[in-house]
């Protein structure tokens, strides 16, 4: 096995849009790594440039201490999963699964063999026979993944592969992906734009922004300590709050809220004040007052959405803001709460670079 | 299932007994003597003489040509036709691949360029190409009647729009594979391509058979005629020498000639109906 690294990777297209804009990285063999952003961010095509899909405008990928700049992709010794399967539709389980070795003039003998262990391991074995038609959504995404394994690769590449399935089957096979991944320790670069999957698959995470990694690390470090604006934003669900403010040397203010407990800011500077909804909790004598517009109740916990008095956004709206509660907490709607958060728990950004002051 | 209202079925059944009656008459009447012919015009009820008729026509030297049999013009139909379906399908996947999945210049260019070319029949260039063909020394052979008719624009755009219509994701999963241009195409595309292939099959099969302009110039030696050149030749020959017209053996001719397309097409039509039913991809 062997890890991925990236220096300086660039990507330009020929009508000069800079889709990846200078990626550094280093994937540690066996690691599981989770490209997540936007869509358009640029994380589908850097896992392309490694595949070898699209080519590689400056910069150097090498897997483990080999340059694959120039290789082909089927010499590089990676197997992907795509999205939408990408199966031969006329060809059975088995064909679709050794399609790959037959191209590599792997004897038939050793072939079986690999197959049929793969195909057991995925539990897809009894329908080594049918065409790719003929199974679900979940088998369909097995097969995908079943080619993968017959490979023997040194590195997997997953493009959004659960996307294209119902919600209840894709936290199982997500589940199976990590399971999976973790016997077989192979490097795997796993691209998704769901926070969710992104956080529970990942050993590290890498927030890709507009051609460029906002920020890599472990899921927790990126929920607890965002350097950006964009990460915090981007991680945690539900979504962080955000509330622009100012700094007058003693308090940040916003309209008329005014929040004590914060010091070494600069003055006369936009800021963004960033407050996880988990960290919100009812205090009479707290600085938030909040009327409160909708109670989802997710059955475990209850998310409380209400419009924060005294501020509005840029549009001149209420700005809404979201408090996760206890199962048993259930406001009346418009009815009005006080909260309180602990301000050393509570992020502050500058607006205009997005870097984390506090 | 609704039940279809008898004026439906009224009209359909006049609407097929009107497409059918003139070929029915010229069954029929193929199986009747010459006299009969001759005598009482075209018959609506079979004669007797159906053996008779069709044995000689297919199996009796001079019994229709002056040498050849009718058999000898079928076989010379079938390979112009096969060569001219299969030739075609062969020759447009190629180009429609190039076109589709290599990228060099003026690929789209030369992809108009054959397409405006479905604007020029076949009788526009006949001069030339008879010109090369004759250049060439391939008159009167069957690879001269074959090879100059077997670029295919309509064929090549077929394929094209079928090509672009496979997702992308099959040609990278399957460079990843390891396969190389010429597999993909051998095992993806062709493949996927079984039901396209059938259809384009069928209708220039049936297209080829009917060709009548090109054979009737590049052919003149009598064992090289088709079916359709034969029709047009057999009154000259049946008029010749004095005797009754054989019009019962001309009658029999066409409808030799309308056979094998009406086979191709009823013999195919399940891969039709298949291919409009089931989406493979």
């Amino acid at each position: 096995m062997s890890g991925v690294k990236l220096k300086g990777v660039r990507k330009v297209y020929p009508n000069g849009a800079e889709a990846i804009r200078g990626v550094d990285m280093d994937i540690k063999s066996g690691e599981m790594i989770v490209f997540v952003g936007p869509s358009g961010c640029g994380k589908s095509t850097l896992l392309r440039m490694v595949a070898g899909l699209e080519g590689i405008s400056g910069g150097d990928i090498s897997i483990g201490d080999r340059v694959i700049n120039d290789v082909s992709p089927s010499e590089r010794d990676v197997a992907m999963v795509f999205q939408n399967y990408a199966l031969y539709p006329h060809m059975s389980v088995r064909g679709n699964m050794s399609y790959g070795l037959q191209n590599r003039k792997m004897p038939k003998a050793e072939i079986d063999q690999k197959v049929t262990d793969a195909a057991k391991m995925l539990k897809i074995d009894a329908y080594l026979d049918r065409q790719p038609n003929e199974l679900s959504g979940g088998q369909r995404q097995r097969v995908a993944m079943g080619r993968a394994i017959v490979r023997d690769p040194q590195v997997f590449l997953f493009d959004e592969p659960l996307s294209n399935l119902d919600a209840k089957l894709r936290v199982q096979m997500r589940i199976e992906i990590k399971k999976l991944q973790r016997r077989m320790n192979v490097t795997s670069i796993y691209v998704t734009h769901d926070q969710t999957e992104a956080m529970t698959l990942a050993d590290r995470l890498a927030v890709i922004n507009n051609g460029l990694v906002e920020q890599m690390g472990a899921p927790m470090e990126l929920y607890t300590d965002p350097k950006t604006l964009f990460v915090a934003s981007f991680i945690g669900a539900p979504q962080i709050n955000l509330i622009p403010v100012k700094f007058d040397g003693s308090t940040l203010n916003c309209g008329s809220l005014k929040l004590s407990g914060f010091s070494g800011l600069p003055e006369n500077t936009e800021l963004v004040l960033g407050v996880r909804p988990d960290v919100l909790a009812p205090n009479n004598a707290g600085q938030f007052k909040m009327r409160v517009d909708l109670v989802e109740q997710h059955g475990g916990e209850n998310l409380v959405y209400g419009a924060l008095d005294g501020v509005t956004n840029d549009d001149g709206d209420e700005l809404e803001i979201c408090m996760k509660a206890g199962k048993d907490m259930l406001p009346d709607l418009d009815s009005n709460l006080t909260l309180n958060f602990d301000p050393s728990t509570a992020f502050v950004f500058r607006k205009d670079t997005g870097e984390r002051l506090i | 299932m609704n039940r279809t209202p008898i004026s439906t079925h009224v009209i359909l059944i006049c609407g097929a007994i009107f497409m059918t009656l003139p070929v029915w008459v010229a069954f029929a009447t193929s199986t009747h003597s010459a006299e009969t012919i001759l005598r009482d015009g075209l018959q609506f009820w079979p004669g007797g003489h159906f053996i008779e008729t069709y044995n000689e026509v297919l199996f009796v030297a001079g019994g229709v040509m002056k040498k050849v049999t009718a058999m000898e013009m079928l076989k010379n139909s079938l390979i112009l036709g096969i060569g001219f379906a299969v030739g075609k399908v062969i020759i447009s996947m190629l180009a429609a691949y190039a076109i589709v999945y290599f990228r060099f210049r003026l690929a789209v260019p030369l992809f108009w360029v054959i397409f405006m070319t479905l604007l020029l029949p076949l009788e526009v260039r006949i001069i030339p190409s008879y010109k090369v063909v004759a250049d060439l020394g391939m008159l009167d052979t069957r690879a001269g009647l074959i090879i100059p008719l077997i670029a295919s624009a309509t064929g090549t755009f077929f394929f094209r729009q079928f090509f672009k219509s496979v997702p992308d994701e099959l040609l990278e999963a399957a460079r990843l594979d390891g396969a190389t241009a010429w597999g993909f195409f051998k095992d993806i595309l062709v493949p996927l391509s079984k039901t396209m292939i059938a259809a384009i099959l069928i209708i220039m099969f049936v297209v080829g058979w009917n060709q009548y302009l090109w054979p009737l110039i590049m052919t003149t030696k009598e064992e090289n005629y088709t079916l359709v050149i034969g029709i047009k030749q057999i009154y000259q020959v049946l008029n010749e020498g004095g005797e009754l017209p054989q019009f019962q053996k001309a009658f029999a001719l066409t409808i030799l000639a309308t056979l094998p397309p009406v086979m191709v097409v009823l013999v195919f039509q399940k891969w039709f109906v298949k291919g409009l039913v089931e989406s493979e991809k």
